[in-house]
């Protein structure tokens, strides 16, 4: 049990739910609340605009650079803090962060991605944040965005990986 | 108060969203022993509506519904920002790229997306195919892929210093850059700008 509930946690990879208690119905309103807060900052520094991330890619402006270095700065120094600190979560539990194995996907995936980020000017996070912002359209971007999502997860066992 | 709606407004600068969008990290961390990404959001979308008995869509999507409150919220709070503190002025891009895509055919230079490429009247035209259909293919492929995006590889996983991550975003960059440098002049082209 302990080790198919590993493989789980590996699989869903990129935002793994280490806490250990249930959450459900209110309890999960502050993650809508925080999601917002996100999304403002997202539309307010123009993260989410097709020519920030063109400007990005043809080395024109810091802007983006900045976001995203001083993101993980702040990122380095909080996880740091929490270590150190041993702060634990608001249930009491011990913050864990699993490990991210090398596969050979972070490469060409990282690197598939990287073709669609500089076609649509939208990671995934900005994608929502666009369809709020009233490009609704984006919302096509979206649909296709799952529909790549669950091709890769049709064929992820015939891929290099 | 005005004043004060006047002043966020304005758009912000990286040295204010950059380190809000860091803060993300701990916030999830201490709310709920959770780490930060976005793009299983899109994975769970499939594990709900159509797992289709994929084993890579086979998992507990609902201990992971927070993911998906996550990024509704992100939605709202775009309209939220679009709603009530949007920049009145038009968007101030660099020189060179407005200059660099008005060669591309670009008109529109006015708000956050270029109306030339971001309207439902492209929808069912080689336009529409590229930018809509084939880059929301790419990535959501490509994200799933590399198991992350921008948020779970280069903000989380360089922020609790995990290499693998750094690959992916170099990765990410460079796929950026390739499709911006090489090949999208001759996509628009391709497409009708």
């Amino acid at each position: 049990m302990k080790v198919a509930e590993r493989t789980i946690q590996e699989a869903i990879c990129d935002a793994p739910n280490s806490q250990e208690s249930g959450e459900k119905g209110l309890a999960l309103v502050k993650y809508l609340i925080l999601g917002v807060l996100f999304g403002i900052v997202f539309v307010k520094a123009e993260i989410i605009s097709w020519f920030r991330i063109q400007e990005m890619f043809r080395l024109d402006s810091f802007h983006m650079y900045g976001v995203i270095g001083s993101a993980i700065v702040t990122g380095i120094i909080s996880i740091q803090l929490i270590k150190r600190l041993k702060i634990k979560s608001i249930a009491g539990e011990e913050i864990k962060i699993p490990t991210k194995e090398f596969r050979k996907g972070q490469i060409y995936g990282g690197f598939i991605f990287g073709l669609g980020w500089a076609i649509t000017g939208a990671c995934p996070g900005p994608l929502f944040a666009q369809i709020g912002s009233g490009f609704t359209v984006v919302l096509i971007t979206l649909l296709s965005a799952i529909a790549g999502t669950w091709v890769y997860g049709k064929f992820s066992d015939k891929l290099p990986n | 108060m005005n004043q004060l709606i006047d002043w966020v407004s304005q758009p912000w600068p990286w040295y204010v969203a950059g380190p809000l969008i860091g803060l993300t990290v701990p916030a999830l961390l201490i709310l709920g022993n959770k780490s930060f990404g976005i793009s299983s959001s899109l994975r769970h979308v499939c594990a709900i509506c159509i797992p289709a008995k994929i084993p890579f869509f086979q998992y507990n999507w609902k201990k992971e519904m927070w993911n998906l409150m996550f990024v509704v919220g992100v939605l709202l709070g775009g309209l939220v920002a679009t709603t009530f503190i949007s920049n009145p002025d038009e968007i101030v891009i660099a020189s060179q790229t407005q200059a660099d895509l008005a060669a591309l055919g670009i008109t529109d230079f006015s708000g956050l997306m270029p109306s030339d490429i971001f309207s439902w009247e492209n929808l069912f035209t080689a336009k529409g195919l590229v930018f809509f259909v084939l880059g929301g293919f790419l990535v959501g492929f490509g994200t799933r892929y590399a198991g992350g995006c921008t948020s779970g590889h280069a903000i989380m996983g360089i922020s609790s210093l995990q290499w693998p991550s750094l690959v992916a975003t170099i990765f990410f960059m460079a796929g950026g850059f390739l499709m911006t440098q090489v090949f999208l002049a001759p996509l628009m082209k391709l497409v009708g700008f």
